[in-house]
C-alpha cells in the first residue's frame, strides 16, 4: 500500500526536470551509454586483435556503408525478407489464434499442444535439412524453417497467458453480466497481452534465426549468402556488417512490437516508465 | 427440466415476504466430494438494510456471497431475489470484491463505468454516471489515473463506485476493507454509511471484524466454522442518528461487540 502511494507521488513530479540529463530523459542516456560501451569494447577487441577474423567496429561500419550504397544490402534484404516476413506473419497470426483457442478450450488444447511441445523441444537446426526433402530448396522450405522456429514459442506463450488470465477479473466481468465474448475481448486478451507480446518478440527473434539458418543450410540466398560468401573469401568486415545489420533489424522489429503492445493493449505502462 | 421446475418455484414467490429483497433457502455447498463449506443456510435480507455475515476465516462467507451473486452454483437449495430464483448474475445485484478486481489497463473512469460498458450503455451516459460516483466516493480528480497509481483504500473506492454505478438494488461486499489500513478503514466505513443513507441500498456485507460488523450493520448473522451454519442472528439496537465517534463509545455498541466476542470465543478452542 505505502509503495503504491509513494509511486503515485513519484509519478506526480515526473513531468518536472528532475529526471533529465543533458536535456534527454534519464533512461535514454543510460541506453545510449550502454550501446557506446559495447561498440567501444568491440573496437578495442578488433584492434588488439583477438582474431584475424574479427574486424574492428569502424571497419565493419565502413563495410556496412559501402554495401548499403552499392545496393548489395538492399538486394540481400529483398531476398531474406520474403521467407522471413511470410513466416513471421503466418506464425504471428495463426500462432496467436491457435494459442488463444488452446487457452480457452481444453479440447483445442489437447489437439495442438503435443505438436508444438515436440517442435519446441526439438533441435530445429538439425531438422532443417529434412525440410528440404519435403519442401525442396526454394522459398517454401525457408518459410517453413522460419515457422518451425517462431510458431511454437508464440503458440505456447499465448496459450499460457490466456489460461492464466486473472480469474478474479473474469469473475468480475461475469458478475457485471459480461457475455463470454466480452469476457474474452475486454478481460482475457488484455490481461494476457503482456505475455502474448513477450512471446511474439521472442518468436520474431527466433524467426530471424530460422531464416538465417535456412539461408546458410539450404541454399545460400540473401543475407545468408552475404555471410557465407564473404567468409569464404575472408572479407570479415563485410561478413560482420551483414550479421550486424540483422541484429539491428531484429532489435528494431522487437521494439516496434513493444510499442504496439503499450499503445493498443496496456496504456498504463506508458506512464511512469 | 429448467422450465418445469422453474414454474412451481416462481409460484412460490407469493410465500416470500415483500420486505425481504433476498432470501436464501436451504443452501448447502460442497466443494469436490469432501469439503463441506455450507450446511442448510436459511436467511432473509430485509430491503434497504445492511446485513453482515460474520464468522471465522474459512467458514464459507465468500462462498455464500458468491452463491447469492450467482457466481457459484449451490449443491442444494435456492436463492431468491425479488422473489425470483437466482440462476446467475443479474442487474439487481452488484459485487464489491475483496481484491478490488480492477482492470489494471483501464483508467479509474473506465473501471467505474465498466459494469455499464458490459451492459452496452452509450459512452456518454456511462461516463456521466461514472463521474458522478467517482465524486461520491471522494475520488474527483483521479478519473484518468490507473489502479497502480492509487493506494489500497482508493482502489476499493473505485470498486465501490463501479458497483454503485450500475444502480443495483443489492450490494454484495466481500471483506471490502480487509486490504485497507486501519485509519483508512474507519474513514471508509463512515463514508460507506453516509453513502448508503443517501442511496437506500440493501447491503450484504462480509467481514471477520466484530467491531466493523457491529458498527455498520442493522443485522448480524454469525456463522459457525466449517461447515458454515447459522449460529445466531443479532440486531444491534444502535441509533444511526448519532455521530460516528459517539457510536464507537455507545454502551450498546460496546456490549454487542463483547457479547459476540464471548459467543465466538468458544470456536477458538
Ligand atoms: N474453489 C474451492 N475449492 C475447494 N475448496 C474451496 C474452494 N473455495 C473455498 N473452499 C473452501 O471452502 C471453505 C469456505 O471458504 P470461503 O467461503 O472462502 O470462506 P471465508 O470467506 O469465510 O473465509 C474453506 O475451507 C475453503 O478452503
Ligand atoms: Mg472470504
Amino acid at each position: 500500500m505505502s509503495s503504491a502511494t509513494s509511486s503515485t507521488q513519484a509519478g506526480a513530479d515526473r513531468p518536472g526536470k528532475k529526471n533529465l540529463l543533458f536535456g534527454l530523459s534519464n533512461t535514454l542516456v543510460y541506453r545510449l551509454l550502454s550501446i557506446v560501451a559495447v561498440f567501444g569494447i568491440w573496437e578495442i577487441a578488433g584492434r588488439i586483435p583477438i582474431s584475424v577474423a574479427f574486424p574492428t567496429f569502424g571497419e565493419t561500419m565502413q563495410a556496412l556503408f559501402e554495401m548499403t550504397l552499392d545496393g548489395r544490402m538492399v538486394h540481400a534484404y529483398g531476398e531474406t525478407l520474403k521467407p522471413l516476413a511470410t513466416g513471421v506473419i503466418i506464425s504471428g497470426v495463426f500462432g496467436v489464434v491457435i494459442g488463444v483457442g488452446m487457452g480457452l478450450n481444453r479440447l483445442f488444447q489437447w489437439m495442438w499442444e503435443p505438436i508444438f511441445i515436440v517442435l519446441q523441444a526439438s533441435p530445429v537446426a538439425a531438422l532443417i535439412p529434412l525440410i528440404t526433402y519435403a519442401y525442396g530448396i526454394g522459398l517454401t522450405a525457408k518459410t517453413v524453417a522460419v515457422i518451425m522456429l517462431a510458431a511454437p514459442i508464440i503458440v505456447l506463450n499465448t496459450y499460457k497467458a490466456v489460461r492464466n488470465a486473472s480469474p478474479s477479473l473474469i469473475q468480475m466481468s461475469r458478475s457485471f453480466q459480461g457475455t463470454r465474448m466480452q469476457e474474452i475481448w475486454k478481460v482475457i486478451i488484455p490481461s494476457a497481452a503482456p505475455i502474448i507480446f513477450a512471446g511474439l518478440r521472442l518468436g520474431v527473434a527466433a524467426g530471424f534465426i530460422g531464416v538465417i539458418l535456412a539461408e546458410l543450410l539450404i541454399t545460400p540466398t540473401g543475407l545468408g549468402d552475404l555471410i557465407s560468401y564473404h567468409r569464404s573469401i575472408a572479407e570479415y568486415p563485410q561478413m560482420y556488417a551483414a550479421v550486424f545489420s540483422i541484429i539491428v533489424f531484429s532489435a528494431v522489429m522487437v521494439g516496434f512490437l513493444e510499442n504496439v503492445e503499450v499503445k493498443y493493449f496496456r496504456p498504463e505502462k506508458k506512464k511512469g516508465l | 427440466m429448467a422450465s418445469a421446475a422453474a414454474a412451481p418455484a416462481y409460484k412460490g414467490t407469493t410465500e416470500t415476504s415483500k420486505d425481504n429483497i433476498v432470501e436464501v433457502r436451504n443452501i448447502s455447498k460442497t466443494y469436490g466430494t469432501d469439503i463441506h463449506a455450507l450446511d442448510a443456510i436459511n436467511l432473509a435480507f430485509p430491503t434497504g438494510q445492511m446485513t453482515t455475515l460474520l464468522g471465522p476465516s474459512g467458514c464459507g462467507k465468500t462462498t455464500l456471497l458468491k452463491i447469492i451473486a450467482g457466481l457459484l452454483e449451490p449443491s442444494d437449495g435456492q436463492v431468491f431475489v425479488h422473489g425470483r430464483p437466482v440462476t446467475g448474475p443479474g442487474p439487481e445485484r452488484a459485487f464489491v470484491f475483496q481484491d478490488f478486481a480492477l482492470l489494471p489497463w483501464a483508467t479509474v473512469l473506465r473501471n467505474v463505468g465498466f459494469g455499464l460498458e458490459l451492459t452496452k450503455h452509450p459512452k456518454s451516459e456511462r461516463e456521466e454516471k461514472a463521474r458522478h460516483y467517482i465524486n461520491e466516493v471522494g475520488l474527483a480528480g483521479f478519473e484518468d489515473k490507473y489502479p497502480h497509481e492509487l493506494s489500497g483504500g482508493m482502489r476499493q473506492r473505485v470498486g465501490l463506485a463501479r458497483a454503485m454505478a450500475v444502480d443495483a438494488d443489492v450490494l454484495l461486499m466481500d471483506e471490502p476493507f480487509s486490504a485497507v489500513d486501519e485509519q483508512t478503514r474507519r474513514k471508509f466505513q463512515e463514508d460507506l454509511l453516509h453513502l448508503l443513507s443517501v442511496e437506500r441500498k440493501t447491503v450484504i456485507f462480509v467481514t471477520h471484524s466484530i467491531e466493523e460488523a457491529v458498527y455498520v450493520s442493522d443485522q448480524i448473522v454469525l456463522l459457525s466454522p466449517r461447515p458454515g451454519r447459522i449460529h445466531a442472528t443479532i440486531r444491534p439496537d444502535i441509533s444511526r442518528d448519532i455521530s460516528p465517534d459517539d457510536i464507537r463509545r455507545n454502551k450498546t455498541y460496546l456490549d454487542t461487540v463483547e457479547e459476540i466476542w464471548t459467543d465466538l470465543r468458544k470456536y477458538l478452542d
